[in-house]
């Protein structure tokens, strides 16, 4: 009996030094530093942007519409509807944020529990993955067409169709994981001991993938950030005159000859969003590596 | 092999079938009566009454849903509600055009993501591998999109190097075809080219710290000789398992390309099928994707077979 409470180990003051080791490989890291304070400024921003937006985002101006960036009272110009586009881009990137971790957090809640499942149970493992080849027969622009042909457009359904599109990514590292750990020493002796599965899953697989969890959302947020800038952009998305950084680009594209400049700025912030987390995601990965400084 | 094959061919089958059974019971989520949605314009209940028998939706859903495939199979996916064409006819006119857009976008991505992964492997810890991992995470993260909509304002309207939109079939003019169809490929095989590259990097890394690199190192094999006969090969299986993966997102990709640089492919139809409310050609392309991706990928999997023959005994693409 108490030799058998070895294996915890795995979850004690083991895991304790091993996240100081992956904390201290993050500070480290330039690269990591620079993302992760890009990301929390921009959480921040986006969290208060209602309240320290200069200009309300509906608030039209019909006798200054295309104000150049620079212009007085309006740092980055005003739109076609002479709205402040400082204001907008920052509703527009909480949008952005809203949607990436609204679609993660669909693809990690069906995601996880089905890649446990798969890599756990030899017999679920085959409708799993039919059910998985099936999701991955819809690319997440053809479910958002879909999505928005029988339930309309909006923010909800282009995240959900986004985190559906994602859940394959999610239930492959989870039952690659799962099956990985299930042939360690310390479940074969949970199991011996005599826990029951779901036990075994919830107090000794899960713990261990949190890992791989964490870089698989790290790189899906972007991919997500980038589906809803395409998905409003074709109007497939968010509605206007709800704020978007898709929205203004396509906005941007119908007035391109009378003001070029509104077409720059909402796509670097979408890319700047995307990079920062790319970026954090990678140092991440590369610090949880346990083959350590490898690469 | 064969067992493999066949089994690969059962799981296609299988997953063809659930996927239309997905898109026979989204077409009937859709709100509204689905004769109504058929009828278009016309709206009388005779013509709403031909429509239900046509299309057998009197009858009980088993056997609505057995018709359902049989047309399908046979490519009649009914008449287009706005236009009043039948579907499949604007299919042949509007795949082409996506499939040439595909191919040139999956030829230079590789050409671009193998070159540079390569390159970042072989000059590791230099500036060269810098600039190209940096280019790699620009890649994935730039909505391309975008990038297409600044070539447009700053490549094609200023300068007039490259036409803006329209598209001219590559039987009619074999050159202005590539004139106008050039920019979109670029602008769609960046983002393709990006995770190749990455893969490609890791995979060579991976290689050439392996013991059959050093064999080949130590047995005096010139270096180019080495990468080019030894650890490049790998990437090939690199590079075929990402254009499977990446499949979707490059129908997605596709999808927007077309649309900013109006070509009249695949999914400018199907952009404008979704506003028009033309459900018709919206439930073909949903399934034709569907279709598309499944046999591609199966062709995806006997290919990697061929290439890899661990694969053909573990029966398990890594």
């Amino acid at each position: 009996m108490t030799v058998l409470t070895v294996p915890m180990a795995e979850t004690g003051s083991a895991d304790i030094t091993r996240r100081m080791r992956v904390l201290r490989r993050l500070r480290r890291n330039p690269l990591a530093v620079v993302s992760f304070v890009v990301l929390a400024l921009a959480a921040v921003i986006a969290l208060l942007s209602p309240w320290i937006a200069p200009y309300s985002v509906d608030q039209t101006d019909f006798a200054r519409t295309f104000a150049p960036p620079g212009s007085p009272g309006h740092v980055l110009g005003t739109d076609d509807l002479g709205r402040d586009v400082l204001s907008r881009i920052m509703l527009g990137a909480r949008a952005s944020l809203q949607v990436g971790l609204l679609a993660v957090a669909t693809s990690l809640v069906i995601g996880v529990p089905l890649g446990l499942a798969a890599g756990y149970f030899r017999a679920w493992d085959a409708v799993i993955s039919r059910f998985t080849d099936l999701l991955l027969a819809f690319p997440f622009l053809i479910m958002a067409v879909g999505l928005a042909a029988i339930r309309g457009a909006s923010l909800g359904n282009a995240a959900v169709a986004i985190g559906i599109a994602q859940i394959p990514g999610v239930i492959r590292v989870v039952r690659s994981d799962t099956l990985r750990l299930k042939s360690l020493d310390f479940v074969a002796a949970a199991v011996v001991d005599g826990a029951s599965d779901l036990w075994v899953l919830a107090r000794h697989i899960l713990p261990n993938a949190t890992s791989v969890i964490l870089v698989q959302a790290t790189v899906a947020i972007p991919a997500a950030i980038l589906g809803e800038a395409v998905l409003s952009f074709l109007g497939l998305g968010i509605q206007p005159p709800a704020p978007s950084l898709g929205t203004m680009l396509a906005t941007a594209q119908q007035f391109a000859a009378r003001a070029p400049w509104a077409a720059v700025l909402p796509g670097v912030v979408i890319m700047g969003l995307a990079l920062a987390f790319n970026v954090f995601g990678d140092a991440l990965r590369d610090a949880l590596d346990p083959k350590g400084d490898r690469r | 092999m064969a067992r493999y094959l066949l089994t690969r061919a059962w799981q296609s089958a299988l997953t063809l079938l659930l996927s239309t059974i997905v898109v026979f019971f989204g077409v009937r989520a859709l709100p509204g009566d689905p004769a109504l949605a058929l009828a278009g314009e016309d709206r009388s209940p005779e013509a709403l009454e031909a429509i239900r028998r046509h299309y057998g939706l009197d009858q009980p859903l088993p056997v609505q849903f057995a018709q359902y495939v049989e047309r399908m199979a046979q490519g009649d996916f009914g008449v287009s509600i706005r236009t009043g064409t039948p579907v499949s006819s604007m299919l042949t006119t509007a795949l082409p055009v996506t499939v040439e857009l595909a191919v040139l976008a999956i030829l230079l991505a590789t050409a671009l993501g193998v070159g540079a992964g390569v390159l970042a492997a072989v000059r590791r810890g230099r500036p060269a591998e810098w600039v190209a991992n940096g280019l790699a995470l620009i890649g994935l993260s730039v909505p391309h999109f975008w990038l297409g909509l600044l070539a447009i304002l700053y490549l094609s309207v200023a300068t007039g190097l490259f036409p803006a939109s329209g598209f001219v079939p590559i039987l009619e003019n074999p050159v202005d075809n590539l004139h106008h169809i050039v920019l979109p490929a670029v602008i769609l095989g960046t983002g393709l080219a990006a995770i190749i590259m990455r893969q490609t990097r890791s995979a060579m890394l991976d290689s050439l710290s392996s013991d059959y690199v050093r064999t080949a190192k130590a047995k005096g094999l010139r270096p180019r000789a080495v990468i080019t006969q030894h650890a490049l090969r790998n990437s090939l299986i690199v590079v075929v398992t990402v254009v499977g993966l990446q499949l979707g997102g490059l129908i997605s990709g596709a999808v927007v390309t077309e649309q900013i640089f109006g070509l009249p492919g695949f999914g400018k139809m199907t952009i404008d099928a979704v506003f028009q409310r033309d459900y018709p050609v919206i439930q073909a392309v949903v399934l034709l994707t569907a279709t598309a991706y499944i046999v591609i990928n199966f062709f995806v999997d006997l290919l990697y077979s061929v290439i890899d023959p661990r694969i053909r005994v573990t029966g398990d693409p890594a």
